[in-house]
């Protein structure tokens, strides 16, 4: 009883709140992690958020109007967020920056979906958000969790023409998660994956899984998880004289994987994320953050600063907060952000953001696709 | 049968490094009943001496087989003086003491070496020289096994023979021997058993670290954390061999060895450490004492 008082009485309170604001403004609706053990994830997109808004309104507004932030808390559970997303439908909120982690996105996005409220999300990077198709409503500014795996096996495929792949990882959360997104993208283009192993992170040696690598017969190998297994069976494999080609995640694409294979990193790929931190946009947003709060800008910072730019220019140039034009205006227009210029696809996921292939060549990582 | 044999060679590197450390669990643990829990740590700083040592050495110009030679006997004068020091402080003063109290401190003495090297080396993994040139005459057999492997199969049986000679007709060895027997006994006999357990820790910390040099040649990367694994590794080598017999712990090594090779090629790598104590669990079931042991009754 206490708790549905407290609610209501919560609610009285922004709703008064709410009233007081100028009537003909755009709301932003900002849920994320604010609070609690996760709250690094979500407070550097709302500090993105009040940035950009300020900008804007200082310029004169969207579409002639104020901008305002309705800022929410979900502290990344699934249960919170179901109910922040109500509050923000109730408020009547004309588009979304968030939320942050990808559970908590999944519970709210129905209720925005039934509203007609488009959702853009900094850091969701769940695959089933924008594959699935069930969320037409949701976009985001950060690549889904499977982009790494899609651009090794079409690298290979495509650019490096082999056929037969064997697939290895390190049985952990991120190698295996690559891993077997790399086994169903093989087997999706029809190509043939002729091995997939998890081996053991530490062990003496993997002399036996190179043996049985080559033994398969595959061209090229796949393999997700981390440098110093990495280096360990390169090396093993360059020792016996094989010239498997070896394509690896963003946990080999550091220089401490060059040092330590040493010699036998030469030709090796790795897949990275693209480096926008250096774009003159960037690094003003990101001077832009010492100067008002202080401090470096937490995780996230850049996408969700690019993802209000993206929302609010959308709504600008379509002329309107409907659902339908501002998903024609995010699929049509190309965004200038410090992420680079990006754009969306139907799915809702971003176009011109991402990964790159690397290959180390004389002793340093170099670009060789995108 | 190129597969097999591979997988053959494979397996024996890799339980001859188990061979090795499991040597010196296995020793302790015969002469005093301790399980020197912080022998892994002294196979890894056996490998960062040699790496040390190795790269101040090149400073002078000496070629690769010269090189490992000298790293390989510094890092083994270096480990065996850290065994003998660790009994001196973690070990000797509770050897009256229960039989958990020892266990505990050797559980301490392993964290603290790694959190030591970490400290005063580098979290990193550091890249380890190849050291050893490829032998011509290996080359029409390189495909199965490699000279770096031939390196520690051969270094792994010298050593084995010497240990066992030594054992069986040195007079430090046969003190070694009644010791173990009967550490009462030996005493009023006149064998000095403090001499007798300093020389046990010196032996099994050269060992290991000679396992530890080979392995980072072979493998080209060490780190502090290195020693853990292949330290429970060792120590399951040993009580599958039955822990306490030396020609125990070498055939427990070579099984554990072939047993993760094979397991990998013919069924699957995700299942190698099931295969692996899978088969303690199974042999411990019909051979408490392992392979080799003799049953007791009363050991922890």
């Amino acid at each position: 009883m206490k708790r549905i008082i407290c609610i209501l009485t919560g609610a009285c309170f922004v709703l008064f709140s709410g009233a007081a604001m100028a009537e003909d403004a755009i709301k932003l609706g900002v849920p994320g992690a604010h609070s609690g053990d996760l709250a690094s994830y979500g407070l550097p997109s709302a500090h993105a958020a009040r940035l950009v808004v300020d900008d804007i309104n200082a310029r004169g507004g969207v579409m002639g109007k104020k901008v305002v932030i309705l800022q929410e808390d979900d502290q990344c559970k699934p249960e919170v967020a179901a109910n922040v997303g109500t509050k923000l439908v109730s408020e009547k909120v004309d588009v979304v920056l968030g939320h942050i982690c990808s559970g908590a996105t999944k519970a709210a996005m129905n209720i925005y979906k039934d509203a007609g409220i488009i959702a853009m999300s900094p850091s969701a990077t769940n695959v089933e958000l924008t594959k699935s198709g069930d969320y037409p409503n949701f976009f985001r500014t950060i690549s889904p969790d499977d982009a790494q795996a899609l651009l090794q096996v079409d690298f290979a495929l495509n650019t490096l023409k082999v056929e037969k792949i064997a697939v290895i990882h390190d049985k952990g959360d991120y190698g295996k998660g690559i891993a077997e997104f790399a086994y169903g993208f093989i087997e999706e283009r029809g190509a043939k994956p002729v091995l997939f192993e998890g081996i053991t992170p530490g062990a003496v040696d993997y002399s036996a899984v190179v043996q049985k690598i080559k033994r398969s017969g595959a061209e090229a190998v796949i393999y997700g998880g981390y440098h110093p297994e990495a280096a360990k069976i390169v090396s093993g494999m360059k020792k016996k004289k094989m010239d498997t080609i070896f394509i690896s995640d963003d946990g080999v694409r550091d220089d401490t994987f060059i040092k330590v294979a040493g010699k036998y990193a030469e030709g090796v790929y790795a897949t990275g994320p693209i480096d926008t931190t250096k774009s003159p946009m960037a690094v003003a947003a990101i001077e832009q953050h010492k100067k008002v709060y202080g401090e470096e800008p937490g995780a996230f910072y850049l996408n969700a600063y690019a993802a209000a730019l993206c929302l609010l220019q959308a709504i600008d140039k379509a002329g309107s907060t409907e659902f339908d034009a501002v998903t024609e205006a995010l699929r049509s227009n190309w965004f200038d952000t410090p992420l680079g210029s990006i754009s969306f696809d139907e799915k809702g996921d971003a176009k011109g953001i991402g990964f790159a292939v690397y290959q180390v060549q004389n002793g340093q990582y170099v670009e060789v696709g995108k | 049968m190129d597969y097999f044999l591979e997988l053959f060679f494979g397996g024996l590197t890799r339980g001859s490094i188990y061979a090795l450390i499991a040597l010196g669990y296995t020793m302790v643990y015969g002469i005093i009943e301790l399980i020197n829990f912080a022998h892994g740590e002294i196979y890894m700083i056996g490998a960062f001496t040699a790496l040390i040592a190795a790269s101040a050495l090149s400073l002078l110009g000496l070629n690769g087989p010269a090189l490992l030679i000298l790293a390989g006997l510094i890092a083994v004068i270096y480990s065996a003086a850290y065994g003998y020091t660790i009994e001196k402080i973690a070990y000797k003063p509770l050897r009256k003491a229960q039989r958990l109290s020892p266990l505990i401190s050797a559980i301490g003495m392993s964290i603290f070496l790694q959190n030591y090297v970490l400290l005063a080396q580098t979290s990193d993994f550091l890249s380890f020289p190849t050291l050893v040139d490829e032998f011509a005459f290996m080359e029409p057999v390189s495909h199965i096994m490699r000279s770096s492997e031939l390196l520690i199969v051969a270094t792994t049986l010298v050593c084995t023979v010497l240990l066992t000679l030594f054992i069986k007709f040195s007079r430090t060895g046969k003190a070694m021997r009644a010791t173990a027997q009967d550490k009462t006994m030996a005493m009023l006999l006149g064998i000095n058993i403090n001499r007798v357990i300093s020389v046990t820790f010196i032996i099994g910390s050269g060992l290991a670290a000679i396992g530890g040099v080979l392995i980072s040649n072979h493998i080209g990367q060490i780190n502090f954390y290195i020693g853990f694994i292949a330290g429970i590794k060792a120590f399951t080598a040993a009580v599958l061999g039955g822990i306490g017999s030396i020609p125990g712990a070498v055939l427990g090594g070579l099984i554990l060895g072939w047993t993760e090779s094979f397991a990998t090629g013919y069924v699957s790598s995700d299942y190698e450490d099931v295969f692996a104590f899978g088969l303690l669990v199974f042999i411990l079931i019909f051979r408490p004492a392992g392979i080799l042991g003799r049953s007791s009754t009363d050991k922890v």
